[in-house]
């Protein structure tokens, strides 16, 4: 038993080594912008610049955006299939893992062929990041919902909620929204952690996002960088810690299992 | 309203659900906005990318593009994506499950693992440009780990042939996002194996090693393949974290088709579908594989 511990903590350390020592390291290098003090100045300097801001906002709108229009799309269909159409399931969840398969810089390759010219043509107006985005958040979306699904009673509830008179608006809305809500705050915040640093699909679709402004002050800087990681790792384990605490007061499964790279 | 009830009373006592009137044309109007949109944005792409594939610049079938795959600049860079993919899927499983196992079995103090896990799902999370900072402020030429180390062994990493911006600096880098990954999918797996299990086998004699070689392993085996392969599927797929650690100078397949999207590099549209087109395959193949090997397991751990 005492041989099996010593085991079990040596792995722990050891890969407490490998995680903290970056993220440790990065803070130093952020903190030593003026020579010989340590000092907020890249944090300042980061926070100045009127770009950051306006990146920001605008990536921060494309992940509101991309949190509608996907939460519209995904749970009638979600819960339609769930409750009447579950010869479907197995299609629907294949459909919303190609994803996984056709990789963001493919899809934003076949998105650039067939939207760039007429005769429709959408590279122009943000509505085809924001459907990428969707696209890139469908299988977190969907398992998040499904999950929630999952852990209700659907049917009953439809059911009861047919026989007092509603109508399918105000069974969505009114009956099964509200019971999906810590999954769909999961699900949002999982989207939001994806859309808010995305490089890949904002830089090759020419749109002034964060990740292409990261991207950019990681070629000119050298401190300010170490400053956006920290602030950035901040931010994610923000939106991380709402869905855990999400998962603590509810039943549901919380889906946390993500990540564009 | 009266015949609805009706209807619905001689379903239930079927035991089937309730279904009303009109139901394919709802069955269609909730299932549009996701038919459409998957259609538009999913499906139509990935087709434009497998038919262009097969055309030459004006527009005429060809397998040249897919012959034109075989040349050495393409194959390399095939071949480097795949050795970086399978050495950090590799690792980051390896790794991985040692840090799930040592949280769920290893009698640790219980906040070990709700940590882990915490962090495993904020890591796995943090990737793309602030990982590639956080990793070039760490061992990148004046990183504070590189100056370290300088400062202890009066020798720079750098002269001993270490390179951030290389295959194993790549590979450190993506391990930040594999290795919590696998924790997050190795957990719950180890955490549905049955106690009784355990204590079947040691009420029959068996030691804790060979409880774990002849009943866990086995049974955890494909499931442990099944997220390797995911694993592989996951930095295969990378392009933001590379570009942004490497500034595209690593000749990776996603780096390539990025390049080629923001100028002709290839000197031949065609060819540049014909990698994406190998990128949809290969990924296609792992997703495949994954969920076949997942299957497997699932039966046992439910």
């Amino acid at each position: 038993m005492k041989k099996s511990r010593f085991w079990a903590w040596f792995w722990i350390l050891l890969g407490a080594l490998y995680f903290l020592l970056p993220l440790f390291s990065t803070f130093l290098f952020s903190l030593k912008m003026k020579k010989g003090v340590l000092s907020f100045a890249a944090y300042q300097s980061v926070l100045k610049d009127p770009q950051f801001f306006k990146t920001f906002i605008f990536s921060l709108e494309m992940s509101v955006l991309t949190i509608i229009v996907g939460l519209a799309i995904i749970v009638p269909t979600a819960f339609w299939v769930r409750l009447r159409l579950k010869g479907l399931r197995p299609i629907v969840e294949f459909i919303t893992q190609m994803p996984f398969v056709v990789s963001p810089i493919v899809l934003v390759f076949g998105l650039i062929r067939l939207y760039s010219k007429p005769p429709v043509q959408l590279t122009r107006t943000p509505l085809l990041l924001v459907m990428g985005y969707v696209v890139l958040s469908l299988p977190y979306i969907y398992r998040s919902v499904d999950n929630g699904l999952m852990a209700m009673d659907v049917e009953r509830l439809t059911e009861a909620a047919e026989s007092l008179g509603a109508g399918w608006t105000t069974i969505l809305f009114k009956v099964i929204l509200p019971n999906l809500k810590s999954a769909l705050i999961s699900g949002t915040f999982l989207t939001f952690a994806i859309v808010i640093g995305e490089l890949t699909m904002a830089s090759m679709l020419a749109w002034p996002a964060f990740g292409p402004y990261m991207a950019l002050l990681g070629q000119n800087r050298a401190y300010e960088p170490a400053a956006l990681a920290i602030m950035s790792f901040a931010l994610t384990w923000a939106a991380m810690g709402v869905i855990q605490w999400v998962g603590r007061t509810s039943f549901v499964k919380q889906e946390q299992v993500g990540g564009i790279h | 309203m009266l015949s609805k009830m009706e209807v619905k009373q001689s379903n239930l006592k079927d035991g089937a659900t309730p279904r009303p009137t009109f139901s394919i044309f709802r069955d269609f109007l909730f299932l549009l906005p996701f038919v459409i949109f998957v259609v538009a944005f999913l499906i139509l792409p990935t087709i434009s990318i497998f038919i262009s594939a097969f055309q030459d610049p004006s527009g005429k079938f060809t397998l040249q593009n897919i012959k034109d795959l075989f040349t050495p600049y393409i194959m390399n860079a095939y071949l480097l994506s795949i050795k970086v993919s399978l050495f950090t899927a590799v690792f980051g499983a390896l790794i991985g499950f040692m840090l799930a196992y040592a949280s769920t079995f290893g009698k640790l103090p219980s906040w070990v693992k709700s940590y882990l896990n915490t962090f495993s799902g904020v890591a796995s999370n943090f990737a793309s440009v602030p990982l590639a900072f956080a990793f070039i402020s760490t061992l990148g030429r004046v990183g504070l780990l590189t100056a370290l180390i300088q400062q202890i062994f009066h020798v720079s990493i750098y002269d001993l042939g270490f390179n951030l911006y290389s295959f194993w600096g790549l590979c450190l880098t993506y391990l930040y996002f594999q290795i919590p990954l696998m924790v997050l999918l190795m957990t719950p797996a180890l955490e549905g194996m049955k106690k009784e299990w355990r204590e079947g086998a040691e009420n029959l004699g068996a030691t804790p090693s060979q409880y774990w070689l002849k009943i866990g392993l086995p049974i955890l085996f494909p499931t442990i393949i099944a997220n390797t392969v995911l694993l592989f599927g996951n930095a295969f797929g990378a392009y933001a974290t590379a570009y942004a650690l490497t500034g595209g100078f690593l000749n990776l397949v996603p780096i390539i088709i990025g390049a080629e999207i923001r100028g002709d590099i290839l000197h031949n549209v065609g060819l540049g579908y014909a990698l994406a087109l190998g990128m949809i395959v290969i990924m296609g193949i792992t997703i495949l594989s994954y969920n076949y090997l997942q299957s497997k397991t699932a039966r046992w751990l439910k």
